[in-house]
C-alpha cells in the first residue's frame, strides 16, 4: 500500500498530538512541583525547592512506600508461581475446560476493580473474620496476587508457545529426567519472560488502589492510598505533587529493566 | 545406539534412583503431571476469587435492617427491585454504560492512527522507541495521572489560561471525567492494535497496492479484519476499567455519580454491603455479556 504524501503527514502529525496529549500533563506535574504557589497558580509566578525537601522529610509517605513495596513483593511471589503454573498447564496440555481456566485466568483484570475489591472484602468479612483471620497486609497480597496472576501467565504462555517443545525432548532424549530438564533447559528458557511477568505484576500491584481500598486492614496504608487520602487536603498539595513528580521518574527504571530483558519492544505482554 | 542409551539412563538410574523413577512415572501419568500444575492455581482462582464473587452475589440477596443495620440473611430480591424501579440506579446505570462506551470511542479514535503511524509508517529503528513511549505512561501511578488532570483542569489552572481565562475549559465533571479517563486507559488501546498491525506483513499491504487497490481499499480489506480482534481486546480494558471506576471521578468529576460510586457509599457512608452487592451485579453482568459477545471475534488472544 503506498500512502500519499500528505497521509504521512496527517499520520505523522497524529502521533505527534497524541504523545503531546499523553506527555503534556505529566510534565506541568513536574514543572508544578518547583512552582512557588500552593495553589499552583498558573503560569509559576516564582520558583522554589521546598516542597521537595517537605516531602522527603513526610514520614507517612515513607511508611506508605514501604507498605506498598511489601504488599508487591509478595504480590509478585504468588503471582509468578501461579501463573506460570497455570501457564504449563495450558501450553502442554490438552484438557477439558482448558478455555474456561485461561478465561478464569483472565477474569479478576476483566472485571472492574470495585468488583473484585467488594468480592474479596465481603469473603473477608463473612468468612476470614470467623476464622480469626483479619484484613491486613495479608488480604492485600492475596487481592493484589489474583489480578496480577494474568500478567505471569500471559508472559509464560508467550514464551513457551514460542519455544516450543522441541528443546525439552532433546534434552529427555539426551537422557535427563525432567529436573535436569527444566533446571537447564526450560528454565532458562524462560527466566526473562518472568522477569518480565514479576516487573509487570509488581508494576501492576504497586499502582493499585480501588481493591487496596477494599482489602486493607486498619493501618495498612500503600502509596496511592496514602495520597489519595492527602489529594483533596489543600495544604497538603504540594508534598502530593512532589511525590507525584518522582513516581513519575520512578517510572522510567521499570521500563528500562524491562526493555534490557526482554526480546520484545514492548517488554512483556500486558 | 539403543543399548548406549539404555545403558546410560541405567547408569545415571542407579545414582540418582528416585529422581528418576519419579521423573520417569510423571512422565507416564499425564494426569498426574496436571493436577500437580493446575491444583493450587485452581484452589485460589476457584476457592479465593469465584468464592468471594460467589458470596457477593449471594450477599447481594440479603437485605440490611433499616433499624438496627445488622445483615437480615434471608434472601430476598428486593435490592434487585429497587435497583430496577428506581429511576435514580437506571440513569447511573446508564450514564456509567455511556461512559465507558464514549471512553472507547475516543480511545479507539486516537489509537488507530498512532499505532497505525508507529507500526507501518515509522521507520523500523524508531518503533521501539515509541513503544517505549507509549508504554512508560503506564508504570507511572494511575493516581499521578488523574491528579495531573485535576491540576490542569482547576480553576484557573492551565487548561484555563490556553483557552483564554478561568471558567473557560471544561472544569470539573462529566466531560473531564470522559477526557481523564480516555488519557488513563489510552495505551492499553494503543498497545493491542500496535501488535495487531505488527503481525501482519508489509507484503500483504504491498500486495493489495500491486493488484490496483488504493490506501482506502487496501484499508478496509486488508487493515481493517486485522485489528477488529486488537481493537476489541483494548476496548474490554478500556470499557471494563472505565465501567468500575470510582476514583477519577471523586478527582474530577466534580457532583458526577457513576456505578462504582454508588457502591462505594453504599459500603462506606451506607453500610448497606448487600446492596452495594447488588448495584456490584451490574458491571459484572455488564462486562460477562461483553466478553461472551466478543469471544467468537478471537480478540481473547490478543490480550
Amino acid at each position: 500500500m503506498t500512502l500519499s504524501r500528505s497521509a504521512r503527514w496527517l499520520l505523522r502529525g497524529a502521533m505527534a498530538l497524541g504523545l503531546a496529549f499523553i506527555y503534556l500533563p505529566l510534565a506541568i506535574v513536574l514543572v508544578n512541583s518547583f512552582n512557588a504557589d500552593r495553589t499552583f497558580a498558573w503560569p509559576p509566578p516564582r520558583w522554589t525547592t521546598e516542597w521537595w525537601t517537605r516531602a522527603w522529610d513526610n514520614a507517612g509517605a515513607r511508611e506508605a512506600l514501604w507498605m506498598s513495596v511489601k504488599a508487591g513483593l509478595g504480590a509478585t511471589a504468588i503471582a509468578l508461581v501461579l501463573g506460570s503454573l497455570v501457564a504449563f498447564a495450558v501450553q502442554r496440555y490438552r484438557f477439558f475446560g482448558r478455555d474456561t481456566v485461561s478465561l478464569l485466568v483472565l477474569l479478576p483484570i476483566a472485571l472492574p476493580g470495585i468488583v473484585t475489591g467488594i468480592a474479596l472484602d465481603t469473603a473477608f468479612r463473612s468468612v476470614m473474620a470467623p476464622l480469626g483471620v483479619e484484613k491486613g497486609l495479608f488480604s492485600v497480597i492475596v487481592g493484589h496476587a489474583t489480578f496480577c496472576v494474568v500478567v505471569v501467565y500471559n508472559n509464560v504462555l508467550a514464551r513457551l508457545r514460542r519455544s516450543g517443545g522441541n528443546l525439552q525432548e532433546a534434552s529427555a532424549d539426551l537422557g535427563a529426567d525432567g529436573l535436569q530438564t527444566f533446571r537447564y533447559v526450560t528454565f532458562p528458557v524462560l527466566r526473562s519472560a518472568l522477569l518480565a511477568g514479576a516487573l509487570l505484576a509488581f508494576g501492576l500491584s504497586f499502582d493499585e488502589i480501588i481493591v487496596t481500598t477494599f482489602t486493607a486492614g486498619p493501618g495498612v496504608q500503600t502509596l496511592p492510598i496514602w495520597i489519595f487520602s492527602n489529594l483533596f487536603r489543600p495544604n497538603q498539595a504540594p508534598v502530593i505533587n512532589v511525590v507525584a513528580a518522582v513516581l513519575i521518574v520512578a517510572s522510567v527504571v521499570p521500563i528500562y529493566l524491562a526493555q534490557r530483558l526482554s526480546d520484545t519492544a514492548t517488554g512483556g505482554r500486558l | 545406539m539403543t543399548s548406549t542409551l539404555q545403558r546410560s539412563a541405567g547408569g545415571a538410574s542407579a545414582v540418582r534412583g528416585p529422581v528418576r523413577r519419579l521423573s520417569a512415572w510423571l512422565h507416564r501419568h499425564a494426569g498426574v503431571r496436571l493436577a500437580a500444575l493446575l491444583t493450587a492455581p485452581l484452589l485460589w482462582l476457584v476457592v479465593a476469587y469465584l468464592g468471594s464473587l460467589a458470596v457477593l452475589l449471594v450477599s447481594a440477596l440479603w437485605t440490611v435492617n433499616g433499624f438496627t443495620g445488622a445483615v437480615v440473611h434471608q434472601p430476598t430480591l428486593d435490592n434487585f427491585r429497587t435497583i430496577l424501579s428506581d429511576e435514580v440506579y437506571r440513569a447511573v446505570t446508564l450514564r456509567s454504560v455511556g461512559v465507558a462506551a464514549a471512553v472507547t470511542a475516543i480511545d479507539a479514535l486516537i489509537a488507530l492512527p498512532m499505532a497505525f503511524y508507529m507500526a507501518k509508517v515509522a521507520r523500523p529503528r524508531y518503533r521501539r522507541w515509541l513503544v517505549v513511549a507509549i508504554l512508560t505512561p503506564l508504570w507511572a501511578s494511575y493516581l499521578v495521572k488523574a491528579y495531573a488532570w485535576r491540576v490542569l483542569l482547576a480553576n484557573g489552572g492551565p487548561v484555563d489560561w490556553l483557552l483564554g481565562g478561568p471558567g473557560n475549559g471544561p472544569g470539573y465533571g462529566l466531560t473531564a471525567t470522559v477526557l481523564v479517563l480516555a488519557y488513563l486507559w489510552l495505551p492499553y488501546m494503543i498497545l493491542p492494535i500496535y501488535a495487531g498491525l505488527e503481525r501482519l506483513p508489509d507484503s500483504l499491504l504491498e500486495a493489495s497496492g500491486d493488484l490496483g487497490a488504493r490506501a482506502g481499499r487496501t484499508l478496509r480489506a486488508v487493515v481493517l479484519p486485522v485489528i477488529v480482534p486488537s481493537v476489541i481486546a483494548g476496548s474490554i480494558f478500556t470499557f471494563s476499567l472505565s465501567l468500575g471506576d470510582y476514583i477519577t471521578v471523586q478527582i474530577v468529576g466534580g457532583k458526577t455519580q457513576l456505578i462504582g460510586n454508588l457502591v462505594y457509599a453504599n459500603i462506606g457512608a451506607a453500610n448497606n454491603l448487600p446492596f452495594a452487592a447488588a448495584l456490584a451485579t451490574i458491571p459484572v453482568l455488564i462486562m460477562v455479556i461483553y466478553l461472551v459477545a466478543v469471544r467468537r471475534s478471537g480478540a481473547l488472544e490478543e490480550l
